[in-house]
């Protein structure tokens, strides 16, 4: 069977056939096309941001929603350049989205015409793969073939820059199951090498799982499969910023999360167990802190499904290539099939271990006086909000970091936010995607002032498509992790980061029709955080806090997990020295 | 591009060189990459590269199967065994990469590179350098009364002695083509 048409309505039609319901995008010149077919047709929703990055973040936030990759539509030259941002965020952080870019036509291609970029040459570095389409016929395999590797084996952001004659001109459509393709990752794990990794759990004193974002992107298959590892051993398990949510926060084996910011007995243990097992992390330096001081008493294993991530930092002992559902599914069954053995005592000392470290309480704070402090605004929030259908997202910084260590998070997918990039601006627009993958549930953006400015025109498209999405801005007045670095390391030369002529944000809210509630007293908290979750329309939640407060726990760079620095009347003078302060 | 001239080996304390201390004896290895033959592919394998800071000694590519629309990329590179396996971890994972063989540890391979050599002399100079030309087993594939271009084709190190040789001889002008190999015996 095949189809004549256009190759503006290829792209449609493979988006259709691809089971996409919505596409966050911004028109141009080298998309029109597109859009009079996307105008068309009823299948796919559009969703009309207010700038390229706003619509690439709210495809990620969408696509780690939902599981499912996320559909941006920009036009070329700065539409495309607008996405790179993004793009670059979604491949840090193993993100599927498709980002379509319109180019200008064929034969103006290198003739520097108006709106033109080398797009395909821009984005090929912060992209999984990314094609040039040149002619009709091959649109509609490229289309399918960029679901294809955006989503199987290691998930990734990529691009299809589809010239405007090419739009124009009428070709074949060539239905997603006629097209082949060679990119077939490794999901099957070694089966020698998951034995030996049961081996190592058998007689393991101190084990410890250390979970991340690809126990997410396996899907929830593998949280599931997680859990039930985590119950049958019995092994304390900890978890990067990336991979919350997939044991729950309320999970009895949970220490909480570890890394720079992490909790103490989290990375105490990190730094001490015997047998750590890397569940799709990849030893980021925000978790390693220091390379040769990392961990010095453990074998480890490392289960990832992209080969590069493997021996790439740290150098482990037992490497298992494969997809973690896949390969949790075998271990569990060998583990099982092998008598379910764990070195009881000595876990059983190890636990005792491990609550020794927990009465240490790293995430105390008090809240006295008529300033809110910042955690206890999540504090609040995560009381008055967990019982509900909850996602969250956050922009980058301090509130991120607070937002991970005092939000609970029970499922996979509910929480949103970036990791290796770290861009700030990310949150706003991530929250729109989420909110229009789930339009019932509670979304919340856990925010800095000095972020949430980065996509404030996004308000507009929250407005458009009544999208009641909570914007909770921690507002410091600062850059706050930028200034607790500086306190730190910097000998307080606060050097522009100052969030100076802010708006007020009611004002601002109520500008583009929305609700804004200013809250600045502790005692007021509780009913203004009702009153945002009341309203049924998108709310700018302006929280006044702390001006000078510090984000703790933190390994100082150049450190390893045992240095860490905890809360209040900590010795900060002199905790980095100048071998770590190169890195960041 | 950074305007400064960063030295090597400078810059051991940032974050982006945490490298572990296990393995830091460098060695030359040859990569074979077979890829599909697409624009971009090589931006690619290059950009992989330079944007991670890895060392191309030597880099040859050529389409190899017409119809199976294959190129072969040989690459000549430098690092510890640990960059050497992110390499090629890396290369593994580039989309239209379809195969990637390590010929320094796979097995004998052999290696050869094409160069052409224009020397320019007259006299005695002009007699030694054709009479080295041909212990090197080098061909003439052009010449004038005061030159001559030699082609010679060996192992890297083979051509580096030749144009040790003819440094004092004319020699006016290298040209190239760096290394192709190929796994010894039956095995592909």
């Amino acid at each position: 069977m095949t189809k004549a048409m256009t190759g503006a309505k290829m792209v449609v039609q493979a988006l259709i056939d691809q089971g996409v319901d919505v596409v966050f995008g911004y028109p141009g010149g080298a998309v029109l096309p597109i859009y009079d077919e996307i105008f068309q047709q009823n299948h796919i929703q559009h969703v009309l941001v207010r700038h390229e990055q706003g619509a690439v973040h709210a495809a990620e936030g969408y696509a780690r929603a939902t599981g499912k990759p996320g559909v941006a539509l920009v036009t070329s030259g700065p539409g495309a350049t607008n996405a790179v941002t993004g793009l670059t965020d979604a491949l840090m952080d193993s993100i599927p989205i498709i980002v379509l870019t319109g180019q200008v036509p064929t034969f103006m291609i290198g003739s520097d015409a108006f709106q033109e970029a080398d797009t395909v040459g821009i984005t090929r570095p912060c992209t999984k793969h990314n094609w040039l389409v040149k002619e009709t016929d091959k649109l509609a395999a490229v289309m399918h073939e960029a679901f294809h590797i955006a989503t199987s084996g290691r998930p990734g952001p990529v691009v299809v820059d589809i010239p405007k004659d090419v739009q124009f001109a009428t070709g074949t459509y060539t239905e997603a199951r006629q097209v082949e393709t060679h990119y077939n990752p490794q999901t099957k794990g070694d089966l020698e090498m998951i034995t030996e990794l049961a081996k190592a759990m058998e007689t393991a004193k101190r084990p410890i799982f250390y979970t991340g974002g690809g126990v997410i992107n396996s899907g929830p298959a593998a949280s599931q499969l997680l859990r039930e590892l985590v119950a049958a051993t019995g092994f304390p398990i900890t978890s990067t910023l990336m991979g919350l949510g997939c044991y729950p926060a309320s999970g009895e084996n949970w220490i909480g999360m570890l890394g720079m910011h992490g909790l103490y007995e989290a990375n105490m243990a990190m730094h001490d167990c015997d047998l750590m097992i890397n569940i799709g992390a990849r030893f980021d330096d925000r978790i390693t802190g220091r390379i040769d001081a990392f961990s010095p008493k453990s074998r480890k294993a490392h289960i990832d499904i992209d080969p590069s991530s493997i021996n790439k930092v740290i150098h482990v002992d037992i490497p298992i290539l494969g997809d973690v559902a896949h390969v949790l599914e075998d271990l569990l069954n060998v583990w099982k099939s092998r008598g379910r053995k764990t070195d009881k005592e000595n876990v059983s000392k190890w636990w005792h271990q491990i609550n020794e470290w927990k009465k240490i309480d790293c995430l105390k704070f008090e809240q006295k006086g008529k300033v809110i402090k910042p955690q206890y605004a999540l504090s609040r929030l995560e009381e008055l909000t967990k019982k509900h259908d909850r996602y969250i997202c956050t922009e980058v910084g301090q509130h991120q970091m607070w937002a991970a260590q005092y939000l609970g998070f029970e499922d996979p997918n509910r929480w949103m936010t970036s990791g290796g990039l770290g861009t700030m601006g990310y949150g706003f627009p991530a929250s729109i995607g989420v909110q229009m993958a789930h339009p019932d549930a509670l979304v919340i953006n856990v925010a800095g002032e000095a972020s949430w400015l980065m996509n404030m025109q996004e308000l507009g498209t929250a407005m458009q498509y009544r999208l009641p999405v909570k914007q909770f801005i921690l507002n410091n007045e600062r850059l706050g992790m930028v200034r607790q670095w500086q306190e730190l390391l910097h000998g307080e030369r606060y050097s522009s980061s100052w969030s100076e002529s802010l708006p007020d944000f009611v004002k601002l809210a109520e500008a583009f029709g929305a609700k804004g509630i200013l809250c600045d007293n502790p005692d007021d908290l509780d009913d203004a955080i009702m009153e945002m979750l009341n309203h049924d329309g998108p709310v700018l939640f302006d929280c006044l806090v702390e001006k000078h407060e510090n984000c703790f726990p933190m390994i100082p760079s150049g450190k390893p997990h045992n240095e860490m620095i905890l809360g209040e009347n900590a010795d900060t003078a002199n905790a980095i020295k100048a071998d770590g302060a190169v890195m960041v | 591009m950074s305007p400064l001239k960063i030295k090597k080996g400078s810059t051991s304390h940032s974050a982006y060189d945490l490298r572990p201390t296990f393995s830091d004896k460098e060695e030359q290895h040859t990569l074979a990459v077979l890829v599909e033959n697409e624009p971009g592919v090589l931006a690619r394998v290059i950009g992989l590269f330079s944007g991670r800071g890895y060392n191309i000694d030597s880099l040859t590519v050529a389409e190899v199967d017409h119809l199976g629309h294959r190129s072969r990329i040989t690459i000549v590179t430098t690092g510890t065994p640990q960059i050497i396996n992110q390499i090629k971890a890396q290369l593994g994972r580039i989309v239209d990469v379809h195969k990637v063989n390590d010929l320094t540890v796979e097995g004998k391979s052999v290696e050869r590179e094409l160069a052409l050599f224009k020397v320019v002399g007259t006299g005695d100079q002009r007699i030694e350098a054709i009479r080295l030309a041909d212990i090197f087993r080098a061909n003439v594939v052009d010449s004038t009364l005061e030159s001559f271009v030699f082609e010679i084709t060996g192992t890297s190190e083979k051509i580096d002695a030749f144009a040790d040789l003819m440094q004092p001889l004319g020699l006016e002008e290298i040209a190239r083509t760096g290394v192709a190999a190929l796994s010894r015996g039956a095995k592909t």
